[in-house]
């Protein structure tokens, strides 16, 4: 990737030429900003920080503080973030609890009418990943960004293959290499945003476009990263149903 | 259809869960009979992406699915093997799990259950596993909304750890057994990651009190304990389905309210023995020994771990 | 992965109604084996996908044994080994073809 990563600020004032009350304090990124008329709520993660018990709370208290105003007002979920954060006193607390509490003040966010949109544009992995931008309604990426499950060094060493063998087979096979390509690939990832373009309307086009299912295994399938996903997924609900 | 298949590691009620087969488990804990599998072994839908990294496949992936009865009730039913792969989510074991639930909501059956037994996302299949998991999680929360409650059953060698420890949150009730450990990062990538003075792995005696089941149910972290036998998790599953919480904004209001006082109240904490001190309980250290039936009496007279808050 | 494939002729077919089984599971020393009342009354295959290269002959004597003890007439095998020895397989396959017998 030879472009610079778009960084927070550029997002923000991007998406509010007006202004905005998003503030970042820990690496967590809260707040709103006026969007078509009405609002647009913000959190996230920023700075590459690795997200526990607190900041999942803090993050997940905001999204209950929009559910509850009830006005439909959509949610942007910007990350750049480590993975979880890996503690004693993390994992003492229950985090496993905190995240999905975090993924689920989302999702419930979705079903109450608000459109939650993921915007990835660094860095972010396994429990942080899966809290936040993959329990939004539809997640888009900005060139550069770089979610993975596992970075290819962690990969060889469980794996116990060799790195440049991994690297070599991470060229033609999305399904387990890192990187944001391969997340598009997969259909985690709904679509790379185009930096060159106006992001507001580039974020409100998704959202006016939102799929009314969870279509990422379909992308997967279609994209060729997720070959046979969607195919199990439902011969599993056509064979019960037959019953 | 195929026939119902049996495991000869089932011998019946007094099966310990955690010794147990997926097959078993299953067998033991429907009524006799009742299980129907869907996408069984025969149909040999194996992963397409372990043969690329030399390593064996399992003719059912690791996931088993189906239909059945529990005292009557129609369950729909899924379960984790956590000696293949130890039970990781790879594209066809994740696939069936979000096919389960989404017939869930299709079938609107009394529960559906899910038997945990893994440690997170199969590396070689990692994004097709992390995107599973959410997949998963969504589906879960579309079917709580639908009525249908989720039940998830955690006493497996695999525990459940990574991604599979946030879909067993996202559930309405778990059960958990002394053996079950529910966790995000392993004891292994904590050490790894940050020093063996941060988290010793081979501390077995930490690893069940930071992360095993006495300290999640007193915690709040599952909502029951169980004897580790098939038995017991029958029992603790029939008698969830009867209160889980509904999933909508009271639920999570509660949760948060519930998340931000147990970091106010045990943030500070260093072990698990200092939570459990500061719940009431006169003598932690003797917590990791009690039988099933005195740790009831135990949790019993806190009288504050259980809620409707998840 | 090396696939191996054997196919033997039966005295008879083997006792029993039971269309299939499974028994085992793919874990370091163990496998899993599949059975199926798939093939005419007197002839059994066992198709094996192993990780571990190079041990056809050791194979096909644990299969050529396990056919004369259990005559398995009928039944089509497949295996998913995940590196057991030769003993342990010689097990899961009595256990299966008994598991059929049912």
């Amino acid at each position: 990737m030879t472009r610079a990563n778009t960084t927070l600020p550029e997002i923000l004032s991007a998406l509010f030429p007006e202004g905005h009350s998003v503030t970042v304090e820990d690496g967590l990124v809260s707040g709103e900003g006026p969007f078509r008329g009405g609002r647009l709520a913000v959190i996230g993660i920023d700075g590459d920080t690795a997200l526990g018990v607190d900041g999942a709370c803090r993050l997940a208290a905001d999204v209950l503080d929009v559910v509850r105003r009830g006005d439909g007002t959509p949610i942007l979920v910007a990350i750049d973030s480590d993975s979880q954060r890996m503690s004693r006193r993390d994992e003492l607390l229950g985090l496993n609890e905190y995240l999905a509490h975090l993924a689920k003040t989302l999702l419930l966010a979705d079903a109450h009418g608000h459109p939650t949109v993921g915007l990835i544009y660094g860095h972010s992995a396994a429990g942080a990943f899966i809290a936040t931008a993959l329990a939004t309604r539809v997640l888009v990426g900005l060139p550069g960004a770089n979610p993975s499950v596992m970075d290819l060094p962690s990969v060889a060493r469980v794996t116990k293959l060799p790195l440049d063998r991994l690297e070599a087979m991470a060229k033609d096979t999305p399904v387990f290499a890192p990187g944001l390509d391969n997340m598009v690939r997969t259909g985690a990832v709904e679509a790379v945003l185009d930096p060159d373009r106006p992001l507001a309307e580039q974020i409100a086009a998704v959202i006016d476009a939102l799929p009314v299912e969870d279509t990422r295994d379909r992308a997967g399938r279609e994209r060729g990263g997720r070959p046979v996903a969607e195919t199990i997924a439902a011969q599993v609900i056509r064979d019960m149903r037959l019953g | 259809m195929s026939e119902r298949i049996i495991d000869p590691a089932s011998k019946g009620w007094a099966t310990s869960w955690y010794e147990a087969s997926a097959r078993a488990r299953i067998d033991g804990l429907l009524d006799a009979g009742s299980f129907r599998e869907v996408i069984g072994p025969e149909q040999r839908r194996m992963s397409p992406h372990l043969p690329l990294f030399d390593l064996p496949r399992a003719f059912d992936d690791g996931m088993i699915v189906g239909s059945g009865r529990l005292d009557g009730k129609a369950v729909l039913v899924a379960a984790q093997e956590g000696r293949f792969m130890g039970g990781a989510f790879g594209e066809v074991h994740g696939a069936k799990l979000v096919g389960l639930l989404r017939a869930a909501l299709v079938l609107k059956p009394e529960a559906v259950l899910i038997l945990f037994d893994t440690g997170g996302v199969r590396l070689q299949e990692a994004n097709a596993g992390e995107t599973a998991i959410a997949e998963v999680m969504r589906a879960i929360t579309q079917v709580r909304s639908a009525g249908v409650p989720v039940i998830g059953l955690i006493g497996g060698r695999a525990g459940a750890y990574g991604g599979g420890g946030l879909i067993a949150a996202t559930c309405s009730r778990l059960v958990v057994s002394e053996g079950g450990r529910i966790s995000v990062s392993g004891p292994e990538v904590i050490e790894t990651n940050k020093g063996a003075e941060e988290f010793d792995s081979r501390d077995r005696a930490l690893v069940w009190r930071t992360m095993g089941g006495k300290h999640r149910r007193l915690t709040g972290g599952a909502d029951a304990y169980a004897d580790d036998t098939v038995q017991a998790f029958r029992r603790a599953a029939l008698d969830l389905i009867g209160r889980a919480p509904a999933f909508d904004l009271a639920t999570l209001e509660a949760e948060q309210k519930r998340l931000e006082e147990r970091m106010a109240r045990f943030g500070d904490c260093r072990d698990a023995t200092e939570i459990w001190g500061r719940l009431g309980v006169n003598d932690p250290e003797a917590v990791p020994a009690l039988t099933t039936a005195a740790f009831e009496t135990l949790l019993a007279s806190l009288g504050e771990t259980t809620h409707d808050a998840r | 992965m090396e696939k191996l494939s054997f196919r033997h002729a039966t005295s008879r077919a083997l006792p029993g109604a039971k269309a299939q089984a499974i028994t085992g599971v793919v874990a370091s020393g163990n496998l899993e084996v599949l059975l199926e009342r798939a093939l005419a009354p007197t002839e059994c295959s066992v198709e094996i996908e192993t990780p571990i290269r190079g041990y056809g002959e050791v194979w096909a004597a644990v299969v050529a044994d396990f056919v004369a003890r259990a005559q398995p007439g009928g039944l089509r095998i497949t295996i998913n080994d995940g590196g057991a020895r030769p003993d342990t397989v010689s097990l899961r396959l009595l256990q299966g073809a008994r598991l059929m017998e049912v």
